[in-house]
């Protein structure tokens, strides 16, 4: 793991400088402490942050074909190498490394553009094809690994964070306003856009070649559920067996590293099924680590303990605290790079910080296995939400309803019949549309809209809204299952634009530590694409094949749990005694919100004074006072140049 | 403060986060305006409990009583005459 970053030149601009590139890569030291390697050619230019994991002694980046003909710089793992590499020898290429860097410069000689299919791993690519004068940029599957790029001035930057960019001063820093509008409704920006007008993110899937001049880009590999390629004839226990064989191999192949690798346990069944694995399955010392809340409500301490008892691991448990979210969360949003709605992140953090200090870069993680195999309340909810449509005049049919969110101390299900059931009414009109599933948290979140500012409400008004959504989606999504279709919304919002990126690598990296999610390999998720969907969610239970296919491996406690999600606690994080930080005060001061532009101060008063009632228990109030001030924080830092210490 | 004016400011404040009285009329549904979001019910329900000393019983949680600035402020009128 690492980072990358690079200069090309379009046409007529200066050749990319030594000293550009120093300034770039310097930006994304937390991402590569090991050591900083580049290369200059002409127009172009590439440098690498190196976080030392195989090879670690002939791994340097940049790294190169037989006659240096082919460059490439890369932040990632190639989790098969070495079956890659063998094959490749016996092609006769030959190797001067053991890096899995190296496959990649002989993959594309093999097979061009293509080589990405070979791929089983978690990569953001930037390759140099020096014969053909010509740049290719390539981004994992799932979106694991971020790239950005600006094209600005007769040049493309690049780079795995933002921050790198912005070293340069022709990228400019002003905040996108259509992106803050995609945030407060979708959760993330919208692919290709990132927080920023003058940069993009290369979208999770997709190559982008630059050429002679001209820059394509293209969709290499999608999550797609075409309703012909699901397999209606096999058991369950049949698919639980593929099921269990598969995910074995994605694990065995995720522990390869010439460094110790640990796991994340949270006490759900997900990190519980990654841990099982590499206990039953393969001979690495399983060392683990957990992060637990001193709020009961959103305290796992006790499943973990259970599976820590059960796999006998060696194991760290970390308490976060609501003071340690407000005080960590500037730094959170440094490395976030974005707007989020959710303290979620912080915690994380927090923990990658102890995994570091116990000596490890790597972890594998249960990321991932919601989305894959239904584990979600959205996905349950609008299956209820559905089913009450058959027959709206039922009264038997909304009390369903009630089974969801057991967890939540206020729930939309248990705030009175009517009022409860209101809620899930809402957007029935969209019953038959791709994201009819997400309507409710979307109008839940799009609630923080009464926050923004006039300027910022006239920028996005007839630019955001659920159609914006559309244009992401397959033009076939239609004749897919409703549950398919509710995977693939969220695997292209929550899980790409928010969960893989401001939660997951943005995160770890902050701490130089590497996250692995077998249940993201892209062979699990094409398996997942083949179950038919009453496999996934049956009746109410969610991720019924994967629980199955772990029988007899995990604590039945665990295995039968109703899901908890993961989640901090948020707007409460920012008070103490009904007071609000001094940072957090005159970030959200009058002044201070005026000279930023984006939000209504008296709005913005009246919910901070709601905040430090204690009475906020809702998801809108809570996610609008995170929204507003993780945006504030993004435009003090990277607007104005602020940096992360100057709040704490 | 009269419980009308109690309950308006309670919902400007709290839900409407201005200072605008002529954003909320006293007949304006919550749920038909999307003032409240899926928990602020319960908000609401804490707010009377507290401010007026009443106990709302679970199949008093109806629109018919709480949709309203009026109707709660008929319902509240009712329950302090029980």
């Amino acid at each position: 793991m690492c980072g990358i970053s690079g200069i090309l030149n379009l046409g007529q601009a200066p050749a990319p400088s030594r000293s550009e590139l120093e300034q770039m890569i310097h930006a994304l030291q937390h991402r590569g402490p090991d050591g900083y390697g580049f290369f200059l050619d002409g127009p172009v230019g590439l440098a690498h942050a190196r976080l030392s994991i195989i090879d670690l002694e002939g791994g340097d980046q940049p790294i190169h074909n037989e006659d240096c003909t082919v460059q490439v710089v890369f932040n990632g793992e190639i989790f098969n190498f070495l079956e890659l590499r063998e094959e490749l020898q016996g092609r006769g290429h030959r190797f001067y490394t053991r890096s899995d860097t190296e496959v990649i410069v002989h993959l594309y000689e093999e097979y061009g553009d293509d080589f990405v299919l070979h791929l089983i791993g978690q990569f953001a690519i930037a390759l140099w094809d020096a014969r053909r004068q010509r740049l290719l940029l390539v981004r994992d599957r799932a979106g694991i690994r971020p790239l950005y790029y600006s094209i600005v001035q007769g040049r493309l930057y690049f780079a795995s964070e933002l921050k790198s960019l912005f070293t340069q001063p022709a990228v400019r820093r002003e905040l996108d306003p259509v992106a803050l509008g995609e945030v407060f409704t979708f959760w993330c920006p919208l692919e290709p856009h990132s927080l920023f007008r003058d940069v993009r993110a290369l979208p999770p899937g997709q190559r982008m070649v630059v050429e002679g001049g001209n820059l394509s880009i293209d969709r290499y590999w999608d999550w797609t559920f075409p309703p012909g390629e699901i397999d209606d004839s096999r058991s369950v226990e049949d698919w639980a067996e593929e099921l269990r064989e598969l995910m074995i191999d994605a694990v065995r192949l995720r522990l390869r590293s010439d460094v110790p690798v640990g796991a994340y346990l949270s006490g759900g069944l997900d990190s519980s099924v990654i841990t099982s694995l590499i206990h039953n399955f393969t001979d690495t010392a399983l060392r683990t680590f957990s992060i637990g809340f001193e709020d009961d409500e959103f305290d796992e301490s006790g499943f973990q303990q259970e599976l820590v008892r059960y796999l006998d691991t060696d194991h760290t448990h970390v308490t976060c605290t609501r003071e340690d979210i407000g005080r960590i969360f500037p730094k959170v949003i440094w490395h976030a790079e974005s707007t989020i709605l959710r303290t979620a992140p912080a915690p994380l953090m927090l923990l990658s910080r102890h995994v570091r200090e116990s000596g490890y870069k790597v972890v594998l993680t249960g990321e991932g296995a919601d989305e894959v195999f239904g584990g979600y309340d959205i996905f349950k909810e609008a299956k209820i939400r559905r089913f009450c449509h058959r027959d709206p005049d039922s009264e038997l049919r909304p009390q369903i309803l009630r089974r969801l969110y057991p967890y939540l101390k206020y729930s939309p299900a248990s705030s009175g019949g009517a009022f409860g059931q209101q809620f899930f009414q809402q957007g029935m009109e969209y019953i038959d549309e791709p994201f009819f599933a997400h309507v409710p948290r979307w109008t839940t979140t799009r609630r923080s809209w009464k926050f923004f500012s006039p300027e910022l409400k006239a920028a996005v008004s007839g630019k955001v809204d659920f159609e914006s959504i559309r244009a992401l989606l397959p033009p076939d999504i239609n004749s897919w299952q409703p549950l398919n279709r509710d995977q693939y919304v969220e695997n292209h919002t929550l899980l790409s634009g928010y969960l893989l990126n401001s939660q997951g690598d943005r995160m770890a990296m902050a701490n130089s530590i590497e996250g692995r999610f077998p249940f993201l390999d892209h062979r699990v998720m094409e398996f997942a694409a083949r179950i038919p969907p009453r496999y996934k969610i049956r009746v109410l239970n969610e991720k019924y094949l994967l629980k199955q296919s772990m029988a007899g491996l995990i604590p039945e406690s665990i295995r039968q749990r109703n899901k908890q999600p993961y989640r901090a606690p948020d707007s409460q994080s920012f008070f103490q005694n009904g007071k609000a930080a001094e940072w957090v005060m005159d970030l959200l001061s009058e002044s201070e919100l005026r000279k930023a532009g984006h939000f209504n101060p008296v709005a913005v008063d009246k919910l901070l004074k709601k905040c430090a009632t204690g009475r906020v228990i809702g998801f809108s109030d809570n996610m609008a006072f995170v929204g507003i001030l993780s945006t504030m924080l993004l435009d003090k830092m990277f607007v104005q140049g602020y940096s992360s210490g100057t709040f704490t | 403060m009269s419980s009308e004016e109690k309950i308006r400011e309670f919902i400007l404040e709290n839900y409407l986060f201005t200072d605008d009285q002529s954003e909320l009329n006293n007949d304006d549904s919550f749920l038909d305006q999307g003032i409240l979001d899926s928990t602020g019910i319960l908000e609401i329900i804490f707010f009377i409990e507290d401010e007026f000393g009443i106990k709302i019983k679970d199949d008093e949680m109806v629109p018919d009583n709480l949709d309203s600035v009026n109707r709660i402020v008929a319902f509240i009128k009712r329950k302090q005459q029980e």
